[in-house]
C-alpha cells in the first residue's frame, strides 16, 4: 500500500498530478486553501501505488510519497 | 508543513537545495518542476553548499529565494558575464545560470555567445518558453513563426520580424562550448531526461571540461492561452518541431546521451 501526501497550501490547482496520475488516484479538494484554491487530493487512496508520477509532475513540489513499511511476520499483509 | 505517518518509506520529497517559500509562479508553470529537477541534481552530487546559482531576469527573478543555496541576481541577461566573475573567483564553485529566453536570447544573446566561446567553466540552464512571460506575453526571439502573442497578436510574421532563433544549435558552434542538449517536460519521462541531462551538465563543469547547457521547452499555460497539460502537450508537438529534443553537442568524450 502507498499513499501520498498533498501540502494543500502549496498547491495552485494546476492539477496536472490528477492528469497524470495513470490510475486516477487524484481529484479536486472540495475545500479552498487560503489561497482560493481547489488543491488536488487523495480521493482514491485504495488504487495508489507510490509510482511517484504526480510528484514528479508537480510543479510546485508539493506532494509526497510513502509506501506502508512492511508488516512484521506477526498477523502481517499476506498480499503480494 | 507535510505530516510523516508512523515508520512508512518515503519515496519522494522534497530536495533539501530547495526552500520552503511558496514559489510565485502561476499555476502549471513548469519553472518549479525544473528548479526542483536542478535542486536534486546538485544535492546528488553532494554540491550544495559549494553551489552559487544566478538569477535571471523575467519570471525566476525570485529563484533566489527558492533555491536553498547562495545565489546572484545579475542584470537582464548577464548572469553569463555574472558567474564568469564567480567561477573565476572561486575556482571550486559550482556556478550556474538560470535563464528565461527574453533574458538570454534578447538582450543577454552577447553575454551568452562570449562565455560560451571562452569555453567559461560554468552550467548555464536556459529556459525556452518561447515568449516573455512575467512582461506580458510579449513576442521574443525564440517566439515561433506564426505564433500569437501580445505583440503580435496576429502571428510571428517572418517578413516583418524574422524568425526564431535556435540557441542551442547556435551555441554549439562555438568551440568552447562541450555540452548542450535541449529537453522537455511535457510528460514523466520527458523530466527523467532532462535530470539526467542535468546530471550531465554538472559533471561537465565539476571534470572541468568547459561550458555546458541544458535548453528546456517549458510551457506558459497564462500568456499561451492553454490548459497546464495542453500547454505541456505543445511543447512535445509545436515547440520541439521548431526545437528539435536531444543532445546538439556533445564533446566531453564520454558519450554521454
Amino acid at each position: 500500500m502507498a499513499y501520498v501526501v498533498i501540502n494543500k497550501e502549496r498547491c495552485k490547482a494546476c492539477l496536472l498530478c490528477t492528469e497524470f496520475c495513470p490510475r486516477q488516484c487524484l481529484g479536486v479538494d472540495a475545500q479552498m486553501n487560503s489561497r482560493g484554491f481547489h488543491s488536488a487530493a487523495l480521493l482514491h487512496p485504495e488504487k495508489c501505488t507510490g509510482c511517484r508520477i504526480c510528484a514528479l509532475m508537480c510543479p510546485d513540489v508539493c506532494i509526497d510519497v510513502y509506501r506502508e513499511a512492511k508488516a512484521e511476520p506477526v498477523g502481517g499483509k499476506a498480499k503480494a | 508543513m507535510t505530516t510523516t505517518l508512523c515508520t512508512d518509506e518515503q519515496v519522494f520529497g522534497r530536495s533539501a537545495g530547495l526552500t520552503e517559500a511558496r514559489m510565485h509562479y502561476c499555476p502549471g508553470c513548469t519553472h518549479g518542476l525544473i528548479h526542483r529537477l536542478v535542486a536534486e541534481t546538485l544535492e546528488e552530487l553532494d554540491v550544495l553548499d559549494r553551489t552559487v546559482g544566478v538569477c535571471p531576469v523575467g519570471c525566476a527573478v525570485f529563484a533566489y529565494d527558492y533555491f536553498n543555496i547562495d545565489m546572484i541576481q545579475a542584470s537582464h541577461g548577464r548572469a553569463p558575464a555574472v558567474a564568469t566573475g564567480a567561477k573565476r573567483a572561486v575556482p571550486d564553485a559550482v556556478v550556474f545560470t538560470y535563464q528565461g529566453d527574453g533574458d538570454l536570447a534578447s538582450i543577454g544573446m552577447a553575454e551568452i555567445v562570449h562565455a560560451a566561446a571562452r569555453g567559461e567553466k560554468i552550467t548555464v540552464v536556459f529556459i525556452n518558453n518561447s515568449l516573455y512571460g512575467m512582461t506580458g506575453g510579449q513576442m521574443a526571439p525564440t517566439t515561433l513563426v506564426g505564433q500569437a502573442t501580445t505583440t503580435s497578436p496576429l502571428g510571428r510574421d517572418p517578413g516583418l520580424a524574422g524568425y526564431p532563433i535556435r540557441v542551442s544549435e547556435l551555441l554549439a558552434t562555438l568551440d568552447g562550448a562541450v555540452y548542450i542538449t535541449r529537453q522537455a517536460v511535457g510528460s514523466p519521462k520527458a523530466v527523467q531526461a532532462t535530470k539526467r541531462a542535468l546530471r550531465t551538465a554538472f559533471q561537465v563543469q565539476l571534470d572541468g571540461k568547459g561550458f555546458s547547457l541544458v535548453e528546456i521547452l517549458s510551457s506558459c499555460p497564462t500568456w499561451w492561452g492553454q490548459s497546464p497539460r495542453e500547454a505541456l502537450t505543445w511543447t512535445e508537438t509545436g515547440m520541439a518541431a521548431q526545437y528539435p529534443l536531444g543532445v546538439v553537442k556533445d564533446t566531453t568524450g564520454s558519450g554521454t546521451e
